[in-house]
């Protein structure tokens, strides 16, 4: 079973968000995720300063078997991009929850964090699958 | 039902993802798809492929039978052991599967076919014994592993008795021989220099332990997958198919012409095409800027649309390339599109064929 880790909040597409101690959030994908997709080998990501929504494709992991699209858990604007991705894609695979880091938002409204799903929630979301 | 290998406790415990592959659960990586590749690429690794289908084929007619079955001439085969790639076809001139024939004598060769295509391969073969004094015996008592990468010889090498050394000693590329209870060939599907070695059942977990232990990686079908496509040889199901003729799947180097009387099913079809010179080709397809060219996306040529039938991502030239059906008229070199996600992407028209021992040949 993939670690996830009970400090974070998640989305049932599989994205996950920590709010950091300056009130911004960083965005990725689980564990569980990189595990579906398997090898990584290309990371498209928004542009800093990109204004985006709940919901929106802001984002691309393309693995040797798939592209999958990556949609925005929250609502704001893009302040940094994690750089090293596109030297080593494969931080997603060996590290979804650190330097697998794909975006930083500063966000619009922080309680739009109530609506995604903790932990447990997002264990039960992908055992239901 | 699901069939496993006689090596499937062994996937476990080298800690495979398993797959569900044509009825067949079988190992689709052992954590990384990509160092597997490189391991072959650079070293030596080792695939499962006892699901493949062994079929022996024996008695007074085999030859004839076989002359009449598949597109190459088996009739070249004249060294004990040499073995031929070719594709079996319909009477319409579409691919009922590829595979390699093995000959021993006039009178006794060994096939191996695909897994996904066993039964109507059999099926098909049986029919067209119909007159032949031959048998045809599935050989499911066996296991195959294939041992491929610049290291694999040396490193099989080291497990080998002095007889069975001697037996392959200097064997050329594209043959097979049988020596105490193994058969081992000097064949793959990886563009890499090694071994596929029809084995007992009985020693087949002892054997595969015994390279883990000479230091071969494992490695699962996402890994032959993308080596395979590097090498630019085709899988059945993707690249070919029964609705697919030889001469657009290129296999054209598979087809034996000569002797003109030799009454080989589809002969008629594949006669017609040639003089018509109107059947796609395929050809290698290579996208040097970021993304993944994948199976079924659209190709725009200036001399009309083509497919991919295969892409990946390729692990050793660090972008991606794919096998793509065009129209006949499109050149080594040109530069097409293809439909990517919504986009228009440029890519290049090379020969099918992306790396063959460790290197890049385009």
């Amino acid at each position: 079973m993939s670690n996830i880790p009970s400090e974070l909040k998640y989305a049932t597409s599989h994205e996950w968000v920590r709010l950091e101690s300056d009130g911004t959030a960083t965005i990725g994908i689980t564990e569980h995720a990189q595990d579906l997709l398997g090898d990584m080998v290309f990371v498209e990501l928004p542009d800093v300063d990109d204004s985006i929504s709940v919901g929106d494709d802001v984002a691309v992991a393309e693995s040797v078997k798939a592209a999958s699209d990556i949609y925005s858990p929250v609502s704001g604007t893009v302040i940094a991009i994690n750089e090293e991705l596109e030297d080593a894609p494969e931080l997603l695979n060996s590290d979804a929850f650190g330097g697998g880091w794909l975006f930083k938002v500063k966000l619009d409204d922080a309680s739009e964090l109530e609506n995604l799903l903790d932990a447990e929630g997002y264990k039960n979301s992908i055992d239901a699958d | 039902m699901t069939n496993k290998t006689v090596l499937h406790a062994k996937h476990l415990a080298s800690g495979a993802k398993m797959v569900d592959f044509y009825g067949w659960e079988m190992p689709i990586n052992y954590g990384s798809q990509i160092e597997e590749h490189h391991a072959v690429r650079k070293n030596a690794g080792m695939f499962d492929v006892s699901h493949m289908t062994i079929v022996d084929v024996q008695g007074t007619d085999a030859k004839a039978f076989l002359r009449r079955l598949v597109i190459n001439d088996v009739a070249k085969l004249t060294t004990p052991g040499k073995a031929l790639y070719t594709g079996m076809l319909n009477e319409a001139g579409g691919v009922i599967d590829d595979l390699i024939i093995y000959f021993f004598s006039d009178t006794n060769y060994r096939l191996v076919v695909n897994s996904a295509t066993r039964e109507k391969d059999l099926a098909w073969m049986t029919k067209q014994a119909t007159g032949f004094d031959i048998t045809i015996t599935e050989r499911p008592e066996f296991g195959m592993i294939a041992v491929q990468g610049p290291e694999a010889i040396a490193k099989v090498g080291t497990l080998l008795s002095a007889e069975e050394s001697a037996a392959v000693e200097g064997m050329k590329p594209f043959f097979g021989v049988q020596v105490g209870d193994l058969f081992i060939a000097t064949t793959g599907y990886t563009g890499e220099l090694g071994y596929e070695i029809i084995l007992p059942e009985s020693a087949a977990e002892d054997f595969w332990q015994k390279l883990l232990d000479a230091g071969v990686a494992p490695c699962g079908l996402g890994a032959r997958d993308t080596l395979r496509l590097e090498a630019g040889m085709n899988l059945y199901g993707l690249d070919m198919d029964e609705s697919v003729s030889p001469i657009a799947a290129n296999m054209a180097w598979t087809i034996s012409w000569e002797p003109t009387d030799r009454d080989f099913i589809g002969r008629e079809v594949l006669t017609a095409q040639k003089a018509a010179g109107d059947q796609p080709k395929l050809v290698g397809l290579v996208l040097e800027e970021k993304g993944v060219l994948r199976t079924a996306q659209k190709v725009i040529t200036e001399a009309g649309e083509g497919i991919i039938t295969s892409g990946t991502f390729s692990p050793t030239l660090g972008h991606s390339v794919a096998l793509a059906r065009v129209p006949r008229s499109v050149k080594i070199g040109d530069v097409v599109e293809v439909e990517m996600r919504k986009k228009l992407v440029k890519v290049t028209v090379t020969k099918p064929s992306f790396v063959r021992n460790g290197k890049k040949v385009f």
